[in-house]
């Protein structure tokens, strides 16, 4: 069963950047694009089970700190070695000045 | 304590899993968020500025060295070419699979692509095995690229300053590859999805070596392969000399970066040629940080990590008597001194890697 989730403020996130959010033993990482567009994948990065949070976000490619495996955070598509598996992305709503993810 | 099996398919490896040594966390000086973001950002200009200039150069040698052969004044003209092709490519090999020489993704791919055929490393086939170096960074049984085992195999080190070791496993495997197959060690780290790629690139350098040997035949000489195949073993010296240093005598089964990997001083044709890897602990630890941020990072770092080697001999006159005395002793490894104002070492980690 999925349910809304109020996980973080607008301006927690700076523009082309992400943030990592933790709910109920499940880690997300929230992402604000440079057109100011906010989503939401899995945490953790498919290939290897480390933290997306601390990566780079180049446009709509996240960069995967350890290996440089990148996603489209959009999608959730793997774009570049050493992934092959997709990210898991989640529905995200903005209620004024509120985040909401879909999980 | 019994001989280490260094192999992936050993008993080390597997206790590396079961200890938790494997894909574990790792030790990270603090850094702000703002100012990472800062330091990984991504540029073209720096690596095209870079990439012409070693283009640009090796052109001029190889064809310096072509117009004056066989005379014996081709013969500096070789060796310039040859570090280039044998040593400069191993640091584009190296930065353009992390995907962080430059910003533009097809420009990472196409020079990786290049270096990695001079180098004779399987572009496929490494990428991944440079993956696992990173998630397990000198852990015995689980790491393929410790060069400095113990014992260290001294023969092979002093044999790879001409390639000898590691360009005929490359094409060894070249061959192995071509013929439809892997190295069982291989299939542990590549994944099911990936293993026909480094087949299909394996026979396209096949293809490229047969013709330039074909063409060899047809003139009567060994000019061609002057040009293409040779410099891997007459210019990689320089790449084997920087390379050892990142790591050698220092600890194993370790996952602090400060303790198993060497920052060390160098002169700018070495940076150059090295592409700034001499910032090495500074690497393992950002590996996102571009090669021209490096000093940055280290910088901002410095504090935390132990002093670097001031210059390559300096570097050396630590690791030969380290190296030399693991002939004897393999237990034996440099413990790093952290300055005061570094967070501390979990002593505990110096106690597993005895």
């Amino acid at each position: 069963m999925t349910e809304w989730i109020d996980a973080c403020a607008k301006d927690d996130i700076d523009p082309e950047d992400l943030i990592r959010f933790d709910h109920q033993g499940r880690s997300f990482a929230i992402y604000r694009s440079p057109d100011d567009a906010f989503y939401c994948t899995d945490g953790l990065c498919t290939h290897e089970q480390v933290h997306l949070a601390d990566g780079l976000v180049m446009d709509h490619v996240i960069e995967c700190p350890k290996h440089n495996g990148q996603f489209d955070y959009r999608s959730g598509e793997a774009l570049r070695a050493p992934v092959c598996e997709n990210l898991n992305t989640y529905t995200v709503k903005m209620e004024g000045e509120r985040i909401w993810i879909l999980i | 304590m019994s001989a280490k099996d260094y192999s992936l398919l050993g008993p080390d490896g597997a206790e590396a899993v079961e200890s938790g040594l494997a894909a574990a966390q790792w030790y990270h000086s603090d850094i702000p968020r703002k100012e990472m973001k800062a330091l990984m950002k991504r540029e073209d200009g720096p690596a095209i500025r870079d990439t012409l200039i070693l283009f640009c150069l090796m052109i001029v040698f190889v064809v310096g060295a072509i117009a004056l052969w066989p005379s014996p004044w081709s013969i500096p003209l070789w060796l310039c070419y040859g570090v280039l092709y044998g040593s400069a490519m191993d640091s584009r090999w190296h930065e353009c699979g992390h995907g962080t020489a430059f910003r533009t993704a097809w420009m990472n791919d196409l020079v990786y692509q290049i270096a990695a055929f001079m180098m004779v490393r399987n572009p496929v086939t490494w990428r991944w095995s440079h993956a696992r170096h990173h998630t397990d960074t000198i852990i015995v049984g689980r790491d393929p690229e410790i060069v400095a085992m113990r014992p260290p195999k001294l023969f092979r080190i002093l044999a790879n300053l001409v390639g000898l070791a590691d360009a005929w496993a490359g094409w060894s495997r070249m061959l192995l590859n071509a013929s439809g197959r892997l190295h069982p060690e291989e299939v542990t780290f590549i994944p099911a999805s990936e293993q026909a790629k480094a087949i299909r690139v394996a026979r396209v350098w096949l293809a490229i070596y047969l013709a330039t040997i074909a063409l060899a035949l047809w003139l009567g000489s060994i000019l061609p392969l002057m040009v293409v195949g040779l410099p891997r073993l007459y210019g990689a010296w320089h790449h084997v000399l920087t390379g050892v240093l990142q790591h050698a005598g220092l600890a194993e089964n370790v996952t602090d970066h400060r303790l198993n990997s060497r920052t060390v001083y160098m002169n700018p044709v070495s940076r150059f040629l090295y592409w700034n890897m001499n910032y090495h602990i500074e690497h393992h630890m950002f590996p996102m940080v571009p090669y021209h941020r490096l000093p940055a990072l280290h910088a901002k770092i410095k504090h935390d990590l132990p002093a670097p080697s001031p210059s390559i001999w300096a570097a050396y006159c630590e690791v030969i008597p380290a190296v030399l005395r693991q002939l004897r002793y393999e237990d034996f490894f440099i413990k790093r001194e952290l300055p005061d104002s570094a967070r501390p070492y979990r002593e505990d980690l110096h106690q597993v890697a005895i």
